[in-house]
């Protein structure tokens, strides 16, 4: 893995990175100066909130229950709010 | 080291001409280089070629300014241009020309050395039907610049063309017949 | 050992040939035009199982050359003077992902005016894209040269671009002597990179954003390995004079012993140059000639070690930096002496621009002149401008 202090001689050559999946090591959430609420009382847990997120931050149950967001990774781009037919999502300032 | 240098016009074959006199000296285990000079690249205008041959590696690589033979492919450029340029008075000019000797000299005031004249188009037209010259002018320079003799040329001709006219075997003796009379043709010299 | 007479551009794709890369794009320009042209007929009689690309430019052409050796495929091109100058940018992208891509620069003017004829200003123009550089004197260098290319570059994980004179060379036909077929794939063998794209069992990025935090520390590694491609560059030649009995150093020193002037020369001016140098000798004169064959790297230590005892040397440059000074390989060359604490009376000659011929001549009016600034310890003037008229 690489890290902050890692110099020439021990970093991959040529700007290689040798593993897959480190998206996930990147906290997005830093990013996010609005955020989503669920509200729970108006959510029909239909789903099309999932695929539309960019950062994979919507937690749900195996497809039959939303759960809410995962903060590290939100951005706060609003999609979800945008296309959830009940609006059961509202964007909020940090 | 034997240099060469050869007039000819664009799309005449003085290129191929030095070409096959690079792989014909090659084949006797000579050293050789085979360039043209390339210009704009018309048909019709004037072109050189060079051959260096040589028992010894070849290094050098600039044009040729004082080569030993001079090669005229077509005798309309003995007016053109100065084919004589650098040429050693030890050396010789050949020209591939309908003209005989003496007419030919006559634009040669100022030069020197020896002259040759072969009429390469002629042999070429009687035997093999068409105007392809360069068979008959290697035969007469390599007659005139000692590289090797008749047996070698005949033999190295044949299995070139044996190679060459694989899928033509019939036209191989009339371009054999071309080798012969051009080396018995040459005339001048002296 | 197959004694042959082939043209240059024949002779680097007879190695092409031999290598039998995977990939090989290209996108044709004047001289170096007939290399893929030949390559392209070896692909059509089978001799080959090359995956050709006709691209549509040389940017592209060194773009494909980039993904297909990025996925791990051994990829060889060949381009000249413009067709270069388009490349450059990616040529840093191959060097930069560290792609041992093997380049033929088959040397040309750089437009404008318009010129087809050899000068060196396209290779020296990309002197710093990250790319080895070898020069060759003949077609006998471009083909040995060549091979050798394919072994450092994956190596040293860089691109290597192997030059030689357009026309001079690249259309000229002279005697060379070949290597066998199974001789030359034994010696490049197979090429098994670390990383690649289209291995399933690895997962990999390459190529990404390389911000503040990473980026110097990887130029610094591209910076070593050029370092280190010296050795490597050493290596490779060792092990290729094995099996050719031709052996080549960084430099080639031509009756440098017991010289005491000296002249630089790239190229198949080299060659030109050293008939004057016998034939000056033959009178008496003691002259040298050195002729780098990497310009990239710079063989520091080894053109200090031969040109340290000269009273006066001449560098000769087929391109012009147009800086009001210099041109490039006077301005290393200078540097790395003075980097030695070597104060030597040199000159630079610009000289051929456009493929002006070289004569004998010419280069002996050169050796001349530093038989004067010897005598005297010093000279009039730093560059020169080789019979051009003024």
């Amino acid at each position: 893995m690489i890290t902050d202090n890692m110099g020439a001689k021990d970093l991959p050559i040529g700007g290689n990175i040798l593993e897959d999946g480190n998206s996930e090591l990147f906290n997005t959430g830093e990013w996010r100066n609005k955020k989503p609420v669920h509200l729970d009382d108006k959510c029909k847990h239909c789903m099309l909130c999932v695929m539309p997120c960019p950062d994979n931050a919507i937690i749900h149950d195996e497809y039959d229950k939303m759960l809410g967001f995962d903060y590290n990774k939100c951005k706060g781009c609003g999609v979800c709010a945008k296309v959830c037919p009940f609006k059961a999502i509202e964007m909020k300032d940090e | 080291m034997i240099e060469i240098r050869w007039h000819g016009r664009g799309g005449q074959g003085a290129k191929t001409a030095s070409l096959l006199l690079a792989d014909v000296a090659f084949n006797t285990g000579k050293f050789i280089q085979g360039f043209p000079e390339y210009g704009p690249e018309r048909m019709g205008a004037p072109i050189t070629a060079y051959n260096r041959i040589s028992d010894t590696p070849i290094r050098i690589h600039s044009n040729i300014y004082e080569p030993d033979y001079v090669v005229v492919v077509d005798d309309t450029l003995i007016s053109a241009i100065d084919v004589t340029k650098g040429l050693k008075n030890d050396g010789a000019l050949l020209i591939n020309t309908s003209l005989n000797l003496e007419e030919i000299k006559k634009f040669f005031p100022n030069y020197f050395g020896k002259i040759y004249t072969i009429d390469a188009s002629k042999i070429s037209t009687e035997c093999l039907g068409a105007n392809f010259p360069n068979t008959a002018l290697l035969s007469a320079v390599i007659k005139i610049t000692n590289i090797m003799n008749k047996e070698q040329l005949e033999k190295n001709m044949l299995n070139s063309f044996k190679h060459k006219f694989a899928k033509k075997p019939d036209v191989i003796e009339p371009n054999m017949e071309a080798v012969r009379r051009a080396w018995e043709e040459v005339k001048g010299g002296n | 050992m197959i004694r042959e007479r082939l043209s240059g551009n024949e002779a680097v794709a007879v190695a092409m040939r031999q290598i039998n890369p995977d990939v090989v794009p290209a996108y044709p320009i004047t001289p170096s035009t007939e290399v893929p042209q030949y390559f392209s007929s070896f692909m059509a009689n089978g001799s080959v199982d090359t995956e050709f690309i006709p691209v549509e430019s040389e940017h592209s052409a060194m773009s494909a050359c980039i993904g297909a050796s990025a996925a791990g495929a051994r990829v060889m091109s060949a381009t000249s003077s413009q067709g270069l100058s388009l490349m450059y940018e990616m040529l840093y992208i191959a060097s930069g992902m560290r792609l041992p891509i093997v380049l033929t620069c088959v040397n040309r003017a750089v437009s404008a005016p318009i010129n087809i004829h050899n000068d060196h200003s396209d290779s020296m123009g990309v002197r710093d894209c990250g790319f080895i550089q070898l020069y060759c004197e003949s077609n006998q260098e471009a083909y040995d040269n060549l091979i050798m290319a394919v072994k450092i570059a994956e190596k040293a994980m860089l691109p290597v671009m192997v030059c030689f004179d357009g026309f001079i060379t690249s259309h000229s036909v002279e005697n060379i002597e070949l290597l066998e077929d199974d001789i030359v794939k034994q010696f490049v063998g197979k090429y098994e990179p670390e990383h690649y794209l289209l291995n399933p069992n690895e997962f990999i990025s390459m190529g990404p954003l390389d911000l503040q935090n990473y980026f110097f520390e990887h130029r610094k590694q591209l910076a070593d390995a050029m370092k280190d491609s010296k050795r490597i560059i050493e290596e490779v030649s060792e092990e290729y004079a094995k099996i050719s009995k031709r052996k080549y150093n960084l430099i080639e020193n031509y009756r440098m012993d017991d010289s005491k002037i000296a002249m630089v020369v790239l190229n198949s001016t080299a060659g030109t140059a050293k008939e004057v140098v016998d034939k000056l000798r033959d009178e008496g004169i003691k002259v040298g000639l050195v002729k780098p064959r990497t310009f990239r790297p710079v063989p520091v230590k080894e053109l200090v070690e031969s040109l340290k005892d000269m009273k006066a040397i001449a560098i000769m440059d087929k391109a012009d930096s147009i800086n009001g000074f210099c041109g490039p390989l006077y301005s290393e060359i200078t540097s790395a002496l003075y980097s030695e604490g070597l104060n030597i009376p040199t000159v630079n000659y610009i000289y051929g621009l456009g493929g002006r011929d070289v004569k004998t001549s010419d280069i002996e009016d050169v050796f001349r002149s530093l038989l004067k600034i010897a005598k005297d310890g010093k000279k009039s003037q730093t560059t020169y401008y080789l019979g051009v008229r003024e």
